[in-house]
């Protein structure tokens, strides 16, 4: 009997699997808390702005948009360790991926914003409601029922994308299911049960998704 | 009193109003007919200071619409609008749409506020309706919501912008009913309308506008059957 370099998957495993999916969770939760709301911010800012200023920020957005995530991550991971300041991986990937996150979520909520009529404003103005009364009470609550579908649609994506964050080592559920399958060489049943569990962290927020719309329809 | 002294307003290059001198009393009903893009509405809207001015004055109880130093949300307070589309606000009930304003302007409590939606929306006859969604119900439904919603700030003046206009003609008689009652109870109000026969029974005068200058104004009958002014007999000739 030859001694194996391998050890096949056991219950043990269940653990590290499950710090995985924890972690996952808690990056992607992150992102998407840090990404909404900053997203609000620049969405609102872009919905009042003028064109020039639209463009300029517009571009910005468009670099984070569209210059692929994992190439995002490694330049700045390895970039901040060049310049000796460097980061733990998930404070790393936390950045970069709710700068992402923002960058869509920007876009959303100035969809919603803008949905919300001008005449709609008029009508609480004419009632003596101030400017960011008018904001807070209409234009956001309705802004937002509009486009709360894609803003589920973005969240559903960053937990997805959360999995390339571990090109930069945080252990997150693609890079523990990696690791065990570099040990028990059985990456069918390995990558079935990670595609299972990213099913179950992404059902729930879908599931809430189409719930809520119904509640909220307008 | 509201005063209009020597309004200009123009939307770029475009003269929208051209020197328009107006007075309404307490307690009175002015309507202002006109064809479309006579710049009726905007006169309401330049009243209220939701658009701006070039050239003129408008006091409402003395005071300076479009001053700088004047607070312009007290000042729309007591100027309460309704719309030609009615802007129900679609995530909220409709008591909700009456009771938020005086909750976040006037800092009533929301018992306060209900109490009183709840009797403004009794008056306009939306009694039953209090946990419905706007959206669900009827224009003329959601007109005289629009209504109810004006009156619990309690204004010194009523703006209407051709409420009727956006309405199934079932629907008309309604809302106009329910200004028929604001009239019996001394509200002030400027009606631009389109509705000349509604104009003659409720209004004390009528204001003909045509191109941004009010070309006839006078007692309610008489400028509708017996204008003075060729313009106006023009006009009157082809809506009546």
């Amino acid at each position: 009997m030859g001694l194996s370099l391998f050890t096949p998957l056991s219950w043990n495993d269940t653990g590290f699997i499950l710090t995985g999916v924890l972690n996952t969770l808690y990056i992607s939760i992150v992102a998407i808390f840090l990404g909404s709301v900053l997203g609000m911010v620049v969405g609102f800012i872009r919905s009042i702005s003028k064109q020039s200023f639209n463009l300029f920020m517009g571009a910005f957005l468009d670099i984070l948009r569209t210059v692929p995530l994992i190439i995002q991550l490694v330049l700045f991971s390895t970039y901040v360790g060049v310049i000796g300041w460097p980061l733990n991986p998930f404070t790393c990937g936390s950045i970069i991926l709710s700068l992402y996150t923002m960058a869509f979520m920007s876009e959303v909520f100035r969809a919603g914003f803008e949905s919300v009529s001008d005449s709609m404003r008029i009508a609480s103005r004419s009632l003596g409601m101030g400017y960011w009364q008018t904001i807070r009470y209409i234009v956001l609550p309705i802004g937002m029922r509009t486009v709360f579908p894609s803003w589920i649609g973005v969240s559903l994506s960053v937990v997805k994308d959360s999995a390339l964050v571990s090109v930069i080592g945080y252990m997150e559920l693609l890079r523990t299911s990696d690791q065990l399958i570099t040990r028990t060489q059985q990456p069918l049943e390995i990558l079935l049960g990670v595609g299972l569990f990213y099913f179950i962290i992404s059902y729930p927020l879908s599931f809430f998704g189409r719930h809520m719309e119904r509640k909220m329809a307008i | 009193m509201i005063q209009v002294q020597g309004l200009h307003k123009s939307f770029g290059n475009l003269k929208v109003l051209k020197g328009i001198d107006l007075e309404v009393q307490k307690g009175e009903v002015v309507s202002v007919i006109g064809g479309s893009g006579s710049g009726k509405s905007t006169l309401l809207y330049c009243i209220n200071a939701i658009e701006k001015i070039q050239k003129g004055k408008i006091l409402v109880d003395g005071i300076d619409a479009h001053d700088k130093k004047t607070d312009k949300n007290k000042l729309r307070q007591k100027l309460g609008m309704v719309f030609q589309q009615w802007n129900s606000f679609p995530h909220l009930t409709v008591l909700e749409n009456v009771t938020l304003a005086p909750r976040v302007v006037l800092g009533q409590t929301t018992k306060q506020a209900e109490d009183l939606a709840k009797q403004y929306l009794d008056h306009v006859g939306l009694g039953d309706k209090y946990d419905e969604y706007p959206t669900r119900m009827s224009g003329g439904q959601q007109q005289r919501l629009a209504i109810a919603r004006t009156l619990a700030m309690k204004p010194s003046y009523m703006l209407l912008d051709e409420v009727t206009s956006a309405l199934d003609p079932e629907l008309v008689g309604e809302v106009l009913d329910t200004l028929r009652l604001l009239r019996k109870e001394g509200m002030t109000m400027i009606c631009v309308t389109h509705e000349m026969a509604f104009a003659k029974e409720v209004s004390d005068r009528i204001a003909f506008v045509e191109k941004g200058i009010i070309e006839e104004i006078g007692d309610a009958h008489q400028v509708i059957e017996n204008p003075a002014n060729e313009k106006t007999q023009r006009f009157l000739s082809k809506v009546l």
